[in-house]
C-alpha cells in the first residue's frame, strides 16, 4: 500500500512537478485527444472504400475523368418529399459511372440500367436497408427494432410496385403476384386497400354452396375437403388440413342445408342418352372449344387447356349426371354470375356432351369413402367449423353469414415492423423471409393458425411476396404526382335485349369492352366501326377462324336468326369509335391502278406478307389475321385508320405503326378492300 | 443470400491487417466448404452435364431448372456416392453446394445467380482417383433491362426470329422467304454495332439494305424499349458478345 503510494507520488512529481513540465504533459494529452476525431475518420470504413476506389480507377484508361468526378467525403441523396436520406453513394461510388460497366467488384460497380435516375429516387426506396448509415453492417443488415435489412434481389420488383399500381412490362413477377392476390382469393379474407383508396377485388369465382347437394355428393365433398389438389391439381382451393371427422361434419352441414333448385334436374327429350358414335363426345367438346377455358390432364400428367373454368379431368367423379345436363342446358339457372356461356345446345348435344364428361372419372378417386347420414350433433359441429375456418368468406353458404375482416388487413404489410413479428427458430430476421414462409407453411407458425395450406411453386410464392412487400407505408405517404394509377376495371354492362344476350353468352369472359372483360379475345369496344354487318352475322353463325395459328377460338353458340340480328345490330350501332369517320370513302377506290399500286406496296415496300395471308396459295404469314376476304369483313374507314396508327385503335397491338403516308395508306386500303374472297371459304382445321 | 453476400463484403474495423487479408480474398469464392456428415463412398473419373446448363435466368433469382451432373468411372458407367462440389463466382448460391451422387450417379443442385447481369461460369468438381475432375457450366443472368428486352422480344419479335414453335405459339420462321436471325446467333449479330441494330429495329430491314420483311418499330417501341431489346440480344448471344473493354461477370 505504502509502495503504491510512493510510486504514484513520484509519478506525479515526474509529470507535474514543475509548471513547465505540467504544461507540456497537459498539451500532449490535449493534442492526442484532438487527434482522435480525424483518426477516427481516417480509419472509418467509408474512407477506406474511397481510397480503394481511387486505387481501382488509378490504372484505367478513363482514370482522369473518373477522378475528376470523384468527390471525397460523405455523399448524401436527400429527398424530403420521399423521406429519403441515403448515404449509400459514399461507398457505392461507381453507380452512375457508365465507364465502370465492366467492374464487378462491389461496392464500385455501375448500377444496371433502370428507368429512373438514382438522384431522383435514392437507393432504399427499392433496396431497403438503412440509407443514413455509414457502415456496411448497419446499412445492409441492421435488425434493430424498426430497421429492415436490405431486401433480397429476388423481391426487387416490389420497389416498383410502391408507385406503379399499373402493370409494367418490365415487372413480370410483381404483375403475377398482384394477379394471384386476386385470383387465389387472398382478398376474400385479407382486405387490401391500395394507396389511392381503391380496394383490391378478387377475380376468382368461388362457387355458391347453397344448392351443392344438387350438384354433387357428400362423399365427393368429403374427399375434396381432405385434399383439393388430389381432385384437381390446378385448383386454387387451399388445403385446410382437416381431420376425417371435421371434413365429414362440414360435408354433413353443407348437404343438410343445401336447398334444391327447380331447374337442376334436366328432363331431356332424347331417345338414347349416349350417341352410338364414340367420337361424337370428344368432337363436340373440341368444336365447342371447351378447352379454351377448361383444362384436362393428358396421359403425361400435363394440364392441357385454359384456366378460366375448373379443371375437368375427374368431373365424372364430382357432378351428378342430371345436374350436369341442366348445367349444360343453361348454366345461369344454377349460378347467375358464372363466366360460362349459355351455349344453346340441342338436347341431343347435351346428352352427348354430358355422357362424354361423365366418362372423365377416376375409379380410384374417393373409392373408400362411405359416409352415414349426418347426425344433428355432427351437423352442428360442421357449422361451428365452417364459421371458425371462414369458409363463408369465399363461398355462399346457407345459414352462415359472410364474415367481415376475417383475417388481418394487408394494406401496409410491406412496412410491418419486425418487432411485431414472431420469427420461427432458424428463420432469417427479415420481413421478406417472414412473408414467404407464412405463405409457404402458414401452419408452421402454430396450430391455432387458421390460414390454409396453398399449393404454390417457388416462383408463385416469390411473386406473392413481391406484391405484398410493395404495400409499404411509404407508398401511402408518397406525393400523388409520383403515383401511377392502375387502369380500373369498369362495371360496364351492355344494355337492352342485346345486353341480356351478351350476358348469357358471357362475351365479357373473353372479350374486353369499355375497360371491362377478359383478355383472351380481341377488344370489341370499336367493333362496330371495324366490321361489316353481313360478315358478323355469318361469323356468329359459324365462327371460322381468322388466325390459323391460334389454339383458343371463338365457339359457336347456335343463336337463332332473330337473336343473331339483334346482337349484330347492337354491336354495329353502339361500338363505334369516335375517331373513325363513318363517311370515309376512297376517291378512286376501285380504280384498278390504285389497287395495283396498293398490291405493290403490300408485297414490296411494306412486305405485309411476312405476317398476313392475302393469296392462300403463295402467302404463308401466320401472325396477323388472314386477309383473303378482308374486303368483305372490315370497313374501308377502319382499314385506313388502322394502317395509319394501329395502336391508336387497339393499344398494345403488335402490328407496327409504319408511319405510312396518306397516299400509301389509301392505296393499301384500296387493295385490301378489293379482296372480297371467293365466297365463304373458311380455313377450318 | 443477401446476408452471405453482405458478410462477404463486410470489412470490420480491425485495421490494416484485416483489410490486407480480405483484399487477398477478393472474389469471396463460395461453396467449397466440405459439408459435415457427407462421406464419399466412391470416386469417379469423369463428370458430365445431364441438364440445367446454358439456362437464362434472372439476377438474384433461382434458375428455373436444377443443375444436374453425372459422375462416371473409366468405363463410362455412373458412380453412386461420389462427392460433388459446386463452385461459382461471388454472389452465386447453390442449394446444396456439396452433394453425393444418387443411385443413378447424378448430383442435383438449385442455382441462384448473383446480382450482376451477365454470364456466370460455374465449376463442378469431383475428387477423382488421382486428381480432381472439373466440369465448367455457363449460365446467364438477365438484369432489369435485359429481361424487359426478353419480354418485348417475346411479344414483338420471337414469332419470326425464334424458329422453335411452342404449343402456345406457332413460329412464323419457316414461312418467311428471307430467314430472320435468331437472337442467339452471335456469329452474325455480334458483328453488328448497337447503332446498326438500332436502325434496323427503328427503321426496318431496308434501312441497312436488308429485307423489308423486317418492319420498322420506331413508332411502336420507345427508345428505352429498343435499348432493352439490344441489351437482351447481347446477353443471349452465342458465342458471347464481347464489347471492347468489357469482360464476363467474373474474370
Amino acid at each position: 500500500m505504502q509502495r503504491i503510494k510512493t510510486i504514484l507520488s513520484s509519478a506525479w512529481t515526474a509529470l507535474f512537478g514543475d509548471p513547465v513540465r505540467a504544461f507540456g504533459v497537459v498539451s500532449l494529452v490535449l493534442l492526442i485527444a484532438l487527434a482522435i476525431a480525424p483518426a477516427k475518420e481516417h480509419f472509418s470504413e467509408w474512407h477506406r472504400y474511397q481510397r480503394q476506389y481511387l486505387k481501382l480507377i488509378h490504372n484505367r484508361g478513363d482514370a482522369l475523368s473518373l477522378q475528376r468526378r470523384f468527390q471525397p467525403g460523405i455523399h448524401q441523396i436527400w429527398l424530403p418529399n420521399l423521406g429519403v436520406v441515403d448515404r449509400c453513394t459514399t461507398c457505392h461510388l461507381g453507380l452512375n459511372e457508365a465507364g465502370l460497366a465492366d467492374v464487378h467488384q462491389q461496392p464500385f460497380s455501375k448500377h444496371p440500367a433502370i428507368p429512373h435516375s438514382l438522384d431522383g429516387f435514392g437507393c432504399v426506396i427499392c433496396h431497403g436497408g438503412q440509407g443514413a448509415a455509414t457502415t456496411v453492417s448497419e446499412a445492409h443488415s441492421s435488425e434493430r427494432a424498426g430497421e429492415e435489412p436490405i431486401l433480397p434481389a429476388r423481391y426487387i420488383e416490389s420497389g416498383c410496385g410502391q408507385c406503379h399500381q399499373d402493370q409494367l412490362p418490365g415487372t413480370p413477377q410483381l404483375n403475377l403476384g398482384r394477379s394471384m392476390l386476386r385470383r387465389y382469393g387472398c382478398v376474400h379474407c385479407h382486405a387490401i386497400t391500395l394507396p389511392d383508396g381503391t380496394k383490391v377485388v378478387a377475380t376468382d369465382h368461388p362457387p355458391s354452396l347453397a344448392h351443392i347437394a344438387d350438384k354433387t355428393t357428400r362423399e365427393w365433398i368429403f374427399s375434396w375437403l381432405k385434399d383439393p389438389q388430389a381432385y384437381s391439381a390446378s385448383t386454387t382451393m387451399p388445403d385446410f388440413k382437416l381431420s376425417d371427422t371435421d371434413a365429414s361434419d362440414i360435408s354433413a352441414y353443407l348437404v343438410s342445408t343445401s336447398t334444391p333448385l327447380p331447374g337442376d334436374n334436366a328432363t331431356l327429350d332424347v331417345k338414347s342418352a349416349m350417341s352410338a358414335d364414340p367420337s361424337a363426345g370428344p368432337s363436340l367438346y373440341g368444336e365447342s372449344f371447351c378447352s379454351s377455358c377448361h383444362a384436362v390432364q393428358n396421359a403425361a400428367g400435363n394440364l392441357v387447356g385454359g384456366d378460366l373454368g375448373p379443371e375437368l379431368t375427374r368431373i365424372g367423379n364430382k357432378a351428378k349426371p342430371e345436374w350436369l345436363k341442366a348445367w349444360l342446358q343453361n348454366p345461369r339457372t344454377y349460378d347467375a354470375t358464372t363466366p360460362m356461356p349459355h351455349y344453346r345446345f340441342t338436347p341431343q348435344q347435351i346428352a352427348i356432351l354430358a355422357g362424354y364428361l361423365q366418362g372423365k372419372s377416376d375409379s380410384d378417386y374417393g373409392a373408400n369413402v362411405h359416409l352415414d347420414p349426418g347426425t344433428a350433433v355432427q351437423i352442428a359441429h360442421g357449422r361451428k367449423l365452417i364459421v371458425e375456418l371462414g369458409c363463408a368468406a369465399c363461398h355462399e353458404i346457407n345459414g352462415v353469414q359472410k364474415p367481415e375482416n376475417f383475417a388481418p388487413e394487408l394494406s401496409s404489410i410491406g412496412s410491418k415492423p419486425l418487432a411485431q413479428i414472431l420469427f420461427l427458430p432458424g428463420m432469417e430476421h427479415a420481413l421478406s423471409s417472414y412473408i414467404v414462409t407464412k405463405i409457404r407453411q402458414p401452419r408452421a407458425f402454430g396450430t391455432s393458425v387458421k390460414m390454409p395450406q396453398f399449393t404454390l411453386t417457388t416462383a408463385q410464392t416469390d411473386a406473392l411476396t413481391t406484391a405484398l412487400l410493395a404495400l409499404t407505408s411509404r407508398s401511402r405517404s408518397m406525393p400523388d404526382s409520383l403515383r401511377v394509377a392502375e387502369i380500373q376495371e369498369t362495371n360496364y354492362q351492355p344494355a337492352g335485349h342485346a345486353g341480356k344476350l351478351m350476358t348469357e353468352l358471357a362475351c365479357l369472359s373473353c372479350h374486353r369492352i369499355n375497360e371491362r372483360g377478359g383478355d383472351m379475345a380481341p377488344d370489341l369496344s370499336w367493333e362496330g366501326s371495324a366490321i361489316q354487318q353481313q360478315w358478323l352475322v355469318g361469323f356468329l353463325k359459324n365462327p371460322n377462324t381468322l388466325r390459323p395459328a391460334l389454339i383458343r377460338r371463338m365457339p359457336r353458340f347456335n343463336l337463332s336468326d332473330n337473336d343473331n340480328k339483334e346482337l349484330t345490330d347492337y354491336i354495329l350501332a353502339v361500338y363505334q369509335s369516335p375517331s373513325i369517320d363513318p363517311d370515309f370513302t376512297l376517291p378512286a377506290m376501285n380504280a384498278a391502278e390504285t389497287v395495283e399500286h396498293g398490291r405493290q406496296l403490300f408485297y414490296s415496300k411494306y412486305a405485309c406478307q411476312a405476317c398476313h395471308i392475302v393469296d392462300a396459295k403463295t402467302d404463308k404469314g401466320y401472325i396477323g389475321p388472314t386477309l383473303t376476304q378482308v374486303g368483305s369483313r372490315l370497313t374501308a374507314a377502319w382499314v385506313y385508320a388502322w394502317l395509319r396508327n394501329p395502336q391508336a385503335l387497339r393499344p398494345g397491338t403488335i402490328e407496327p405503326n409504319q408511319n405510312l403516308s396518306d397516299d400509301d395508306a389509301r392505296a393499301l386500303t384500296a387493295f385490301l378492300m378489293s379482296l372480297k374472297g371467293p365466297g365463304r371459304r373458311g380455313t377450318k382445321q | 443470400m443477401t446476408r452471405q453476400f453482405a458478410s462477404c463484403m463486410t470489412f470490420r474495423p480491425y485495421g490494416w491487417v484485416t483489410l490486407l487479408a480480405l483484399t487477398t480474398l477478393v472474389g469471396c469464392q463460395r461453396g467449397a466448404s466440405p459439408a459435415p456428415g457427407l462421406k464419399a463412398t466412391a470416386t469417379g473419373t469423369a463428370i458430365v452435364e445431364s441438364s440445367g446448363g446454358h439456362q437464362i435466368g434472372v439476377t438474384g433469382t433461382a434458375l428455373n431448372d436444377p443443375l444436374v451432373v453425372q459422375v462416371n468411372d473409366d468405363q463410362g458407367t455412373d458412380v453412386t456416392g461420389a462427392l460433388v462440389e459446386f463452385h461459382g463466382p461471388a454472389g452465386v448460391n447453390f442449394d446444396p453446394a456439396v452433394v453425393l451422387t444418387d443411385s443413378s450417379g447424378q448430383a442435383t443442385t438449385t442455382v441462384t445467380l448473383g446480382a450482376f447481369a451477365g454470364r456466370y461460369k460455374l465449376s463442378v468438381v469431383t475428387p477423382g482417383k488421382s486428381h480432381p475432375v472439373t466440369l465448367e457450366v455457363v449460365e446467364t443472368a438477365l438484369g432489369y433491362q435485359q429481361r424487359l428486352g426478353s419480354i418485348l422480344a417475346d411479344k414483338y419479335c420471337n414469332r419470326c426470329h425464334d424458329p422453335e414453335s411452342s404449343p402456345e405459339r406457332v413460329s412464323n420462321y419457316d414461312n418467311l422467304a428471307v430467314k430472320p436471325h435468331p437472337f442467339t446467333e452471335g456469329d452474325t449479330l455480334n458483328k453488328m454495332s448497337d447503332a446498326d441494330l438500332t436502325s434496323i429495329i427503328v427503321h426496318g430491314g431496308p434501312a441497312l439494305n436488308r429485307s423489308a420483311l423486317m418492319p420498322p418499330y420506331g413508332t411502336t417501341l420507345s427508345a428505352a424499349d429498343v435499348r432493352a431489346l439490344i441489351a437482351y440480344t447481347r446477353a443471349v448471344a452465342d458465342p458471347p458478345y464481347q464489347p471492347a473493354g468489357t469482360v464476363y461477370a467474373r474474370k
